[in-house]
């Protein structure tokens, strides 16, 4: 691959990702409505699709204001960390075969690592802010998002059992005959809820449940920077979603009436979808219920998962 | 791969000296998660990418998260920068850099001695961790599940305690029996007052 082709690679991602992430703002809101029974954004442009433009303007116009009580330094960074490790988790993500950034060896942990540096940014900013509010919406955060990447992490080890291997173009090659959905669905149901309380979207989104903590961990952030935060928040979204894609529905892998790295976005989508109907149908649960769920249901479950796996992968090797 | 070594050495350097350096622990544990990702990348150019990986899942995404964790339920306020101040006056500094530069010393000695020079590119994938690990060095790897093991139930007996989900009017009732008990002790006048609603 020439220098120029993988700048262009590199170019084309962040592009993608970034209106894929503008655009989800529509298409959330025009979803919601649509489930919940109402019109949702119809005035700007057809079907309202330049709320987009009219949201990010307001974001930028806003006043960007620090609170004189705040620790400036850290206030500032947290938002950038959340959009920056999700960025960075789309570099080990396949396309479409040969449209990938960087196919490490280490890709899935590399995409966990990035997951768990995410964590900063919920921790340092409900912290920064010095309100309680913030505060408590940063220690549930934090607690809920170490726990569940453990479920995470666990849930994928059964497909790099089967696959050999922590590079995704290859767990992607090894489903060309069945996906690893049908091998491996308990982690494929854990992955998803574990990825839902990861991006701390509804119904997981307990760190700023508006009905007790006003915003949680984002309550003092305003402007744009509270436009990186609800970014992130999208760009999270698609990750977990293209992560599905890859790990347990086959990437890029379909018929051939289409290119590969049309399927791709059209598994994509699919799973933002189910993100969002989830928003649109599901109560938040209490936090430690949450917790408890996690603890004593999803963790025995990934380590059985992980045991008959292990199991089943020795004996069909003879 | 020499360059990014030396570079990222500098960078863990001079990130740990930030970490002893500062007076608000939160600003402190910042830089040990800088100085963990710059070793991190010494690993990578080492050629070793899955510790390299593990050591930013486990001590960056992790360990330091607990720790903050624990410093913000703490409620340091600005009277903490103002005690870690007066700790780190140059006189309390004397004693430990002296000793410290005394080692340092000892270090380049050895090394200019030695002479290795270049660390080795060599590398290392899951494969060969995973067999060293499970190989050769099997009982370290049991006896760390044993410490995490009694760790684990350490905690879960320490968090431990009664959980009584009682409705209000139970509740009443098992604090008056509570306080019947007690009475026949004389000394216990004071805590028979929150007996005097009774539905």
């Amino acid at each position: 691959m020439t220098v120029t082709q993988h700048v262009l690679i590199v170019v084309g991602v962040l592009f993608v990702m970034l209106n894929i992430a503008a655009g989800l703002i529509w298409v959330e809101r025009r979803m919601l409505a649509l489930w919940q029974d109402r019109l949702g954004p119809n005035r700007a442009g057809p079907l309202g699709i330049f709320i987009v433009v009219a949201d990010t303007l307001k974001l930028f116009f806003k006043e960007d204001w620090i609170p004189p009580f705040a620790d400036k330094k850290v206030f500032v960074l947290a938002p950038a960390i959340v959009v920056g490790s999700a960025l960075l988790s789309f570099v080990i993500i396949p396309f479409a075969p040969g449209i990938v950034v960087a196919d490490l060896n280490v890709g899935l942990l590399f995409f966990l690592a990035m997951s768990s540096i995410g964590v900063y940014s919920i921790v340092l900013g409900g912290w920064a802010s010095n309100n309680k509010y913030s505060l408590l919406g940063a220690l549930r955060g934090a607690s809920q998002m170490i726990a569940y990447e453990v479920f995470m992490g666990l849930s994928l080890m059964g497909v790099v059992m089967l696959t050999g291997s922590f590079k995704l173009s290859d767990i992607v090659a090894a489903q060309q005959d069945m996906w690893f959905i049908i091998k491996q669905p308990v982690a494929a149901i854990i992955f998803f809820i574990a990825g839902i309380a990861e991006t701390h979207r509804l119904p997981f989104d307990i760190p700023e449940a508006e009905s007790e903590l006003i915003a949680g961990f984002h309550a003092e952030y305003s402007g744009m920077k509270f436009g990186m935060f609800f970014v992130g928040e999208y760009i999270g979204i698609t990750l977990i979603s293209s992560m599905m894609t890859t790990m347990f529905f086959g990437g890029w892998l379909g018929p051939a009436f289409l290119p590969p790295w049309a399927w791709f976005f059209i598994k994509t989508f699919a799973f933002i979808l189910f993100f969002i109907l989830l928003r649109a149908s599901l109560p938040r649960p209490r936090y430690d219920q949450l917790m408890e769920t996690g603890w004593k249901i999803l963790l025995p479950l990934v380590l059985v998962n992980l045991l008959v796996t292990g199991a089943v992968a020795l004996w069909t090797r003879g | 791969m020499n360059v990014l070594f030396y570079l990222s050495s500098a960078i863990a350097i001079a990130a740990t000296i930030m970490v002893i350096t500062r007076y608000k622990p939160i600003h402190a544990l910042l830089y040990l998660v800088v100085s963990f990702m710059a070793v991190a990348m010494i690993f990578l150019s080492l050629g070793a990418p899955f510790v390299a990986v593990l050591e930013i899942i486990l001590y960056a995404g992790a360990i330091i998260v607990l720790m903050i964790f624990v410093v913000m339920m703490l409620n340091l306020g600005s009277e903490t920068a103002q005690q870690e101040k007066e700790w780190l006056l140059p006189k309390v500094w004397l004693g430990p850099s002296i000793l410290s530069l005394v080692l340092l010393g000892e270090i380049i000695y050895l090394l200019l001695r030695s002479g290795t020079g270049n660390a080795s590119f060599i590398f290392i994938d899951s494969k060969k961790v995973a067999l060293s690990l499970y190989g050769e060095y099997i009982i370290a790897v049991e006896l760390t599940g044993f410490l995490l093991m009694a760790g684990i139930v350490g905690a879960a007996h320490i968090g431990k305690h009664k959980k009584k989900h009682l409705h209000r009017f139970l509740q009443e009732e098992e604090v008056s029996t509570k306080i019947e008990v007690r009475s026949t002790k004389p000394e216990d006048e004071k805590q028979t007052k929150p007996v005097a609603y009774k539905p």
